[in-house]
């Protein structure tokens, strides 16, 4: 058996010591650095916009642009008295209960047949490790059933989503993040894409819909990110037209003077995908109007 | 040895007489001006009032009063050239850094400024 002198026990020990002091704090940091916290972030995002608007309620941040300014509010609920999307929900009706050539329907690709489940899309798809944005799963739908996918940006695709939205009216986002590596990943990179300076004027998504909110820029109130899908998809005067998620987003990534991602780009779902689980607790308004 | 100054005399006399004024001021203003307001230049109006301009924007702050804001001319250089880096925040586009003005037209700009 090795004994030891005292002395050298004592410096054996403190070494010890040492070693075991300096590796749990770097263990610790790691646990909280690197693993992504989205609830920690959701209410910090909330946080931030409740403090911004004091006196606009929760269940108001889906009106975008009208929560925020009592002029464009009074013009919007002037409009609102024939809203201009109404020709899109009676198309999107019809085109739902139109059976596929094999004799399926829409509302067998859903859960609840459709009804009332907008508020839970984006979704993280298990079987392909991808996020799955309703475009997208009303695409896959179609494709599954043999037809062809659906031009995603307008047309029938907004009035399909039209009506799956305007059947969520009330109902709080509700996007959940599976305990997968995969889903958690893509929530951090949807949120990277947010806040990444891109493009050649160099602003993100950030610049615009965090402190600026509620700004004008020339005749238009910057939306506040926080509930700014809600009222999707939305007829946008500007457009003279419907107009899906993704075709607003690449609207701006194009005023950005960034060349727009294709519509069922990664980043572009992720992004959706962040936005949307930052937006929940709050209720969905759409279908919607912009100016 | 007489050609050769001769030679150099009259190069500094065409030089001379072909360089522009030091003052060039009121060309350089009006061409600032335009560059401001051109919506694929500084497109200022998108974010900011300022005389002259017809548009309510109040994502920065209104552009007035300049030459005792702003005494530092340099400043202004930092702003236009890539304000995100004086603040990461900053919602300011990245014009100089991102070649959507040139040096010469962010000076010409600045001039514009000065006389806000």
């Amino acid at each position: 058996m090795i004994t030891t002198k005292p002395r050298h026990a004592r410096a054996i020990l403190r070494i010890a010591a040492c070693v075991l002091l300096l590796a749990a704090p770097a263990r610790a940091s790691e646990a909280s650095a690197d693993k992504p916290n989205p609830e920690m972030d959701r209410k910090a995002f909330q946080a931030f916009f409740f403090a911004k608007f004091p006196r606009v309620a929760k269940d108001e941040f889906g009106n975008g642009p009208y929560a925020v300014n009592e002029g464009v509010r009074k013009q919007w609920k002037e409009i609102m008295e024939f809203p201009p999307y109404e020709f899109a929900l009676d198309d999107g009706k019809a085109e739902w209960v139109k059976p596929f050539a094999n004799g399926k329907h829409y509302a067998d690709c859903f859960d609840n047949k459709g009804e009332g489940v907008r508020q839970t899309y984006p979704r993280f798809i298990r079987e392909t490790g991808q996020v799955e944005t309703l475009e997208g799963a009303i695409n896959r739908c179609r494709v599954e059933n043999g037809e062809k996918p659906l031009e995603p940006m307008t047309g029938l695709m907004a009035s399909l989503t039209a009506v799956m939205a305007e059947s969520s009216q009330g109902k709080p986002f509700a996007i959940t993040i599976p305990d997968d590596p995969r889903a958690l990943n893509a929530y951090e990179r949807g949120k990277e894409f947010f806040y990444t300076r891109k493009g050649q004027l160099g602003v993100s998504c950030a610049s615009c819909h965090m402190s600026p909110a509620g700004e004008r820029m020339r005749g238009d109130i910057l939306a506040p990110a926080l509930g700014i899908l809600a009222a999707m998809p939305i007829y946008r005067s500007d457009w003279g037209a419907m107009g899906t998620t993704i075709r607003r987003i690449s609207t701006c990534s194009s005023q950005t003077r960034a060349v727009p991602l294709a519509a069922d780009d990664e980043d572009y779902r992720n992004l959706e995908y962040f936005l949307s689980y930052m937006s929940n607790g709050i209720p969905i308004v759409g279908p919607g109007t912009r100016p | 040895m007489r050609n050769a100054r001769f030679a150099v005399f009259g190069l500094v006399a065409v030089f001379g007489l072909a360089a522009p004024p030091l003052s060039a001021r009121a060309d350089d203003v009006a061409d600032g001006q335009k560059l401001a307001l051109d919506r694929a230049k500084g497109n200022c109006l998108a974010c900011h009032t300022l005389k002259g301009g017809d548009a309510p924007s109040s994502v920065g702050r209104e552009l007035a009063d300049m030459k005792r804001r702003f005494p530092r001319r340099a400043d202004l250089v930092e702003i236009l050239t890539d304000e995100a880096m004086r603040n990461p925040l900053a919602p300011m586009p990245r014009f100089g850094r991102n070649h959507v003005l040139t040096p010469a037209e962010i000076e010409e700009i600045i001039d514009f400024l000065y006389t806000l």
